[in-house]
Parts: C-alpha cells; structure tokens; sequence
C-alpha cells in the first residue's frame, strides 16, 4: 500500500547539485586533466575572504554571511581576519585618506594569489563622500579585481561579485597569475613589489 | 540665590570693564566676544572665581569669517559650570595673516585634542600648546580644509566627469 505522504517523488526532474567537473578523459577508475584546471577548481571553492568592513556595505556583508544568503555555499564559510591566510580582500565601506595605508598595508600582507573585491560604491568611487577625507576608490592605492555597485549592495550584489571573483580565479587566468607581464606591471603602477 | 546670567555678565563687567564687548543671550546662553589677549585672563577668572566655578570646557571650536577683514578667524570657547549647570560661550577673533592665540591647555586639559582640532582645521596657532599637529587629517595635508576659500570636493580627483554631479557643465547655467 502506498504510503499517504511520499517525498521527493519528481526525483528525475531535480536540479542536478553537482557542479560540472573540467575537461578531461575520464575512465574506469582514473580521471585526467590539466593541473591548473583542478588547482582553479579547488581555488574557486574555496576562497577564504579577508572582510574589510567600515561602514554599512559591512553591515550588507554581516546579512550576506547569515543564514538567508548564506555565503558558505561558495565555499567561503571560513571567513578570515588575517591576511596571511586569506586569498579575497573585501573593501566594504568608506575609506577615508588616513584609512588608505593601513587598506594597503593589509593588501601587501596577503600572500599571492589573492584578490581584491571592492563593495559598494564607496569603496569603489568615493561614493557620495567627494570630499577632502575621503580616498576616492580603493583602486588609488590597491589594483582591484570586481567592483560591486550600489550604496549600498544588496546581499545578491555581493554574492553576484563573488560568483565574478570565483569565474575569474577559476577560468580566466592562469596558475601563477604573478608570473604574467602584465601582472607585473599592474602592481608596478601600484608601487607594489 | 542661584546664579543668573545677570550675575555671571555683573562680575565680568566689573572685572573686565568695557573689554568685553557683544553681549547677549540666545536661547538663554549667556555670549561675549573677548579681545584676543584676554582669552586666558577671562578664562581663569571664570575658574577661579569662588561664585562662578566655570571649571568645565565643553567645547573648543573655530569659525572662518572670510568678510571680517582682520578678524577673520573666531575661536570659541563654551565653558560649563557643573554646579549650577550654567553654561557660556565667548569668542576671540584674530587675523587670519597672524592666528596666534594663547592656549587653553594648562588651564582646561580637555583643550589639547579641541586645539589640535581647530589648528587642523582651520590653522589657529595655539600659542604654548604641548603638541600643536594634526589630529584627524592625513599628516602630508597641506591647507586647512574648513577654510572657506577651499572647496568641499576633492581637488585631486580626477575620474570624475563634473557634469555626472550636477556642477560645471552646462548644469544650472
């Protein structure tokens, strides 16, 4: 006899969880690849993110870790507070003029790779804070990978910016992004060693 | 019988005479402009007087008058007695060419950080104070920014288009 209430009962049609592996041969029992494919991968996954919040936009990213948006599903449960450990800097708020060397300071202490997502607009353009105190936009000082607009962002903005940053550590460079020319010469117009 | 505004205006009249100048009482705040000289002589006689007790310095403050010529730069001072909860404010004006004004700070300890503030901001010299630089903005700034002949923007901008922002252009003309 069936029983009265029954779960998952469209099984077949459900959305399939499991992202989609590389590129590869695959086999009985092996699989291969390129590395730096699998090492995007697992980067991409797992990014551990360095929030630098001094305003609301921090107060947004507060709401994006909490359980609605739920930012862990990214792979970003582990979010850190020193740089030497973290790989995605996250400038949320505005940063005023004095504020700027200690932003650098904390970009120069991250180890390579890393990545840096400005939050809103201040961070991104001065904002609404076109004044004397204010440093207008984060990338003045630091190179800046994925801008996210609003004043400030809802919580989907923020977790649309990271889908970017994870496309672009997953997809768009290559394993030792620090080695390239043009990396280099980026952080050279940064003053950046 | 309690202090009165009256009564703070009497002895300071009687002390001072016609030094004092420019009382009046908004909102019931008993105000007074002092010569520039007589900042710290005012201020100590508020203290020290057995009646007035003026021993508290709420705020230290300065304000650019770009119209006064020679008497440009205002610093005020608001002073509060704890006692009779009784509070003043009085203002010197100096010359924005020679802001030199004595300081507060060996009479009030609060005035260290609020002449700091004002010196950062407007360039009052405070004469004699312990530590006279910069307290809020970035040590390498090299004007005074509430002056009024600088602009509120940032003036090293350059990535922004003043049309988008409603100024220059073709905007409002």
């Amino acid at each position: 006899m069936a029983r009265p209430v029954r779960f998952n009962v469209n099984a077949e049609r459900d959305l399939k969880m499991v992202k989609e592996g590389p590129e590869g041969y695959s086999g009985e029992g092996f699989f291969t690849t390129n590395l730096d494919k699998v090492v995007g991968l697992a980067r991409s996954n797992s990014m551990w993110p360095l929030p630098f919040a001094t305003s609301c936009c921090g107060i947004e990213f507060m709401a994006t870790m909490g359980s609605t948006y739920d930012f862990a599903r990214f792979g970003s449960e582990r979010v850190g507070f020193s740089p030497r450990q973290c790989d995605l800097l996250m400038v949320m708020g505005t940063i005023a003029k004095k504020m700027g060397p200690v932003v650098k300071q904390v970009y120069l202490q991250m180890a390579e790779p890393r990545w840096v997502m400005a939050v809103g607009a201040c961070a991104s353009s001065g904002g609404i804070f076109d004044t004397y105190s204010v440093l207008q936009g984060i990338d003045q000082i630091i190179p800046v990978d994925v801008y996210v607009p609003g004043c400030p962002p809802r919580p989907e903005a923020i977790l649309d910016g990271f889908m970017k940053v994870q496309e672009l550590v997953h997809n768009r460079e290559t394993l030792r992004r620090r080695n390239a020319d043009r990396y280099q010469e980026l952080m050279t117009s940064y003053g950046i060693q | 019988m309690p202090l009165t505004n009256e009564i703070i205006e009497q002895k300071l009249v009687e002390h001072f005479g016609d030094q004092l100048t420019d009382f009046e009482v908004p909102y019931g705040l008993l105000s007074f402009v002092a010569p520039k000289d007589l900042n710290l002589k005012v201020m100590q006689f508020l203290y020290d007087d057995p009646e007035l007790k003026f021993r508290f310095l709420t705020d230290l403050t300065a304000v650019h008058y770009p119209d006064k010529k020679g008497a440009e730069l205002a610093v005020v001072y608001h002073l509060h007695n704890l006692v009779d909860n009784i509070r003043l404010r009085f203002k010197v004006f100096t010359d924005i060419a020679q802001p030199d004004v004595f300081t507060a700070t060996s009479l009030y300890s609060a005035a260290n950080w609020m002449e700091r503030e004002s010196y950062d901001f407007f360039g009052v010299n405070f004469v004699g104070h312990p530590n006279l630089k910069r307290i809020l903005n970035v040590d390498e700034m090299d004007y005074f920014p509430m002056r009024k002949e600088y602009p509120l923007e940032d003036q090293t901008r350059i990535d922004k288009d003043d049309e988008m922002f409603g100024r220059g252009g073709s905007i409002g003309i």
